[in-house]
């Protein structure tokens, strides 16, 4: 089993009347919340945490791309990255992702993925997501109707731009380069891990099984509600004849774990529900354009029973909900190791991501959290899939002789003292 | 009016709405798609040959993969002239119809007799930026298209009763699909950049708006009427931007004074 510690990266100063004041966290919301000298903090404690998560054992650190909102700071996640990539030297770096469709020309992802891949030593995970409605389409303007052609064409030139030792031409209908040559090329061979997040299109289930691609789940709505789109997302790989490998899968849960189930209350749920009533306070036809979802996916249903389902619930949140309804894992080391072990075996998912920062949650609060996580929690679930232990196939393959960077060196004074 | 199915040669099938005799007359209407009734139609067909071809996606009309940008649809317009057998025929479009319709007379501007531009989507003023129909909720848009949102409610949802989930389920899914279809030209910004091909075109064009219009405000008329060399503008009073549907009689008696028989 393998936990990656992700922040999502809120904006913690959203105010108390945000949700009655503004009808959306994200594509429209008034960037004078935003305080670039509070940023500066928010962004070092930020990448401080998931340096912390590395020393603490996590496998994975992650990070994602969101545009224009308040809900994760991450426009340009590869920076992010990229800081990390410097800091650290045994964790994967999970990038999940970059928003393919978005990016002219798709080259670009190719080789900024590379450039990680080679300064981390070869610990990149790249997620390809279409992105969410907002951002792809609302903040970067692409057609929604076009959303998944244009995604599935920048797929391919950057898989092609990676697979390719010779200069090649790409005439593709939404990008056409006369010489795709991606200079640098990844160190993992043939290519880093892919992670596919998805938020429940039918579609993206049969492009991960084509490719082998890691299939992530991402939702807020936990295990309970997860379990129907992931039973059908296995129904699909039984059905293609694959095999079921429980790392074919991730999923994205926010944990909170405290000395006791009392304190978890005490210590966390105003941040919860500061996530739950503000970061996720969406416009609703921000999140729902036409054409962004095929029919067949609005016809499964699934997705929108979901919305509307958490819809309902969201009307006056309480902890006591949250909980319940296992949209958050919160409690003792045991209540929290209990639950997990529920929520991984009935999913069936190798790859956990850990949300462990929520909301506004302060520095200490997510360090106390996170330690206990590593320290009494993980240890007792590193043993299921333990019948899959050697399936590496989608976890990061780094070079053994690679550097530690994080560890500080004087540069070269003299010959042979170099980086080699 | 009676439908008929029509293939264009380049494989899209679409339903046409037909009456009438006299001089040819092809309306082209706007993202919603034709309402389950049209009235304004039917007032034009006691004195032209009215066609109303419906969009791929939208109603029966199937083939909307193989319209992807504003040429697609520029030549789809014309496909279906062709289809129906029709040579120089007026055109009249509506909103995103009308950004079609003037498309096709500048690509092809010895092929359409006279022109008919009616709250026409397809140019941008930065001072009257054009709200966002993607980015709205169902109760905006009623209010955005038409004068009286109540009658407009009524008209839009052609009384279907939403409290029965399966009808509901139905009016959204085909929302969503007309919508979908209209995106690859209307979406982010409806500007696929006609203005600087509207020199070209040929036919004496009338300019149709509703002085109420909050969706493309009237002074897109007066820009039309500036950039299409043989233009004029009128101005419908008590009209918003569905003045076809809102004021059907003073539509067509604007268009039939227009239009030669």
């Amino acid at each position: 089993m393998k936990f990656t510690w992700f922040n999502l990266m809120p904006w913690p100063y959203l105010p108390d009347d945000f949700r009655e004041k503004h009808r959306s966290v994200w594509v429209d919301i008034p960037n004078t919340l935003y305080d670039p000298r509070k940023g500066h903090y928010v962004y070092h404690q930020y990448m401080d945490q998931l340096e912390y998560a590395e020393s603490l054992g996590f496998d994975g650190i992650g990070c994602n791309e969101h545009h224009q909102n308040g809900y994760g700071l991450m426009p340009s996640p590869n920076l992010i990255a990229a800081g990390l990539a410097r800091r650290t030297s045994r964790a994967a770096i999970c990038v999940i992702g970059n928003s393919i469709a978005g990016y002219n020309p798709p080259i670009r992802v190719a080789e900024e993925f590379a450039m990680l891949d080679v300064i981390s030593g070869g610990r990149l995970v790249a997620g390809f997501p279409v992105g969410t409605p907002m951002d792809t389409n609302f903040c970067y303007g692409q057609i929604p109707a076009l959303t998944r052609d244009k995604y599935q064409e920048a797929h391919d030139m950057i898989m092609k731009a990676w697979a390719e030792d010779e200069p090649f031409a790409f005439d593709g209908k939404y990008n056409q380069l006369r010489w795709v040559n991606c200079w640098p090329k990844p160190i993992q061979k043939p290519h880093p891990p892919i992670y596919i997040p998805g938020g429940g299109s039918i579609e993206t289930w049969d492009f991960c099984l084509d490719h082998d691609y890691n299939y992530s789940y991402l939702s807020f709505y936990g295990y309970l509600r997860g379990k129907s789109l992931l039973e059908g997302y296995w129904d699909r790989v039984a059905k293609r004849g694959k095999d079921d490998s429980p790392y074919r899968a991730a999923f994205a849960q926010i944990i909170c774990v405290a000395d006791s189930d009392a304190e978890a209350e005490e210590l966390y749920a105003e941040h919860c529900l500061y996530f739950f009533n503000r970061c996720l306070h969406v416009f609703p036809p921000f999140a729902d354009p036409p054409g962004y979802r095929t029919v067949n996916t609005i016809k499964y249903g699934a997705l929108s029973q979901l919305r509307m389902e958490a819809q309902r619930i969201m009307q006056g949140l309480t902890w006591k909900q949250l909980v319940d309804e296992r949209f958050i894992i919160a409690g003792s080391p045991e209540t929290v190791r209990q639950q997990l072990e529920e929520c991984i075996t009935g999913l069936r998912i190798g790859h956990l991501f850990c949300l462990l920062h929520t909301g506004n949650m302060p520095d200490w609060k997510t360090r106390h959290s996170t330690k206990l996580f590593a320290e009494k929690v993980m240890p007792q679930l590193r043993h299921l899939w333990s019948d899959w232990k050697d399936d590496t196939r989608w976890w990061i393959h780094p070079m053994d002789e690679r550097l530690h960077p994080e560890e500080t060196r004087p540069g070269a004074e003299k010959p042979g003292q170099e980086w080699r | 009016m009676k439908a008929l199915t029509i293939e264009t040669r380049r494989g899209a099938r679409c339903r046409v709405l037909e009456a009438g005799s006299g001089p040819p007359v092809v309306f082209l209407h706007g993202a919603g798609g034709l309402l389950a009734d049209n009235p304004f139609l039917d007032r034009l067909a006691a004195r032209y040959h009215v066609f109303a071809p419906e969009l791929p996606g939208y109603g029966e009309s199937t083939g909307e993969e193989l319209l992807e940008d504003m040429l697609d649809f520029t030549l789809h317009g014309w496909d279906v002239v062709s289809a129906l057998g029709l040579t120089r025929p007026h055109l009249i479009g509506h909103s995103m119809g009308g950004m079609i319709a003037a498309e096709m007379a500048a690509v092809a501007p010895r092929d359409v007799d006279r022109l008919v531009l009616v709250a026409a989507a397809g140019l941008w003023l930065e001072e009257h930026p054009i709200p966002d129909i993607f980015a709205l909720l169902p109760g905006e848009l009623v209010e955005l298209l038409f004068q009286d949102p109540a009658q407009g409610q009524t008209l839009l949802t052609g009384g279907v009763d939403f409290s029965d989930m399966e009808a509901f389920k139905a009016f959204y899914l085909g929302q969503q699909r007309r919508l979908a279809m209209a995106g690859k030209i209307l979406f982010p910004i409806p500007n696929r950049r006609v203005s600087k091909r509207l020199y070209r075109v040929a036919a004496p064009t009338l300019v149709l708006w509703g002085d109420a219009d909050r969706l493309i405000v009237p002074a897109y008329a007066r820009q039309w009427g500036r950039l299409i060399p043989s233009a004029t503008v009128e101005m419908i009073p008590d009209a918003a931007h569905m003045l076809p549907y809102e004021q059907p009689e003073a539509f067509v008696s604007a268009v039939s004074r227009f239009l030669p028989r």
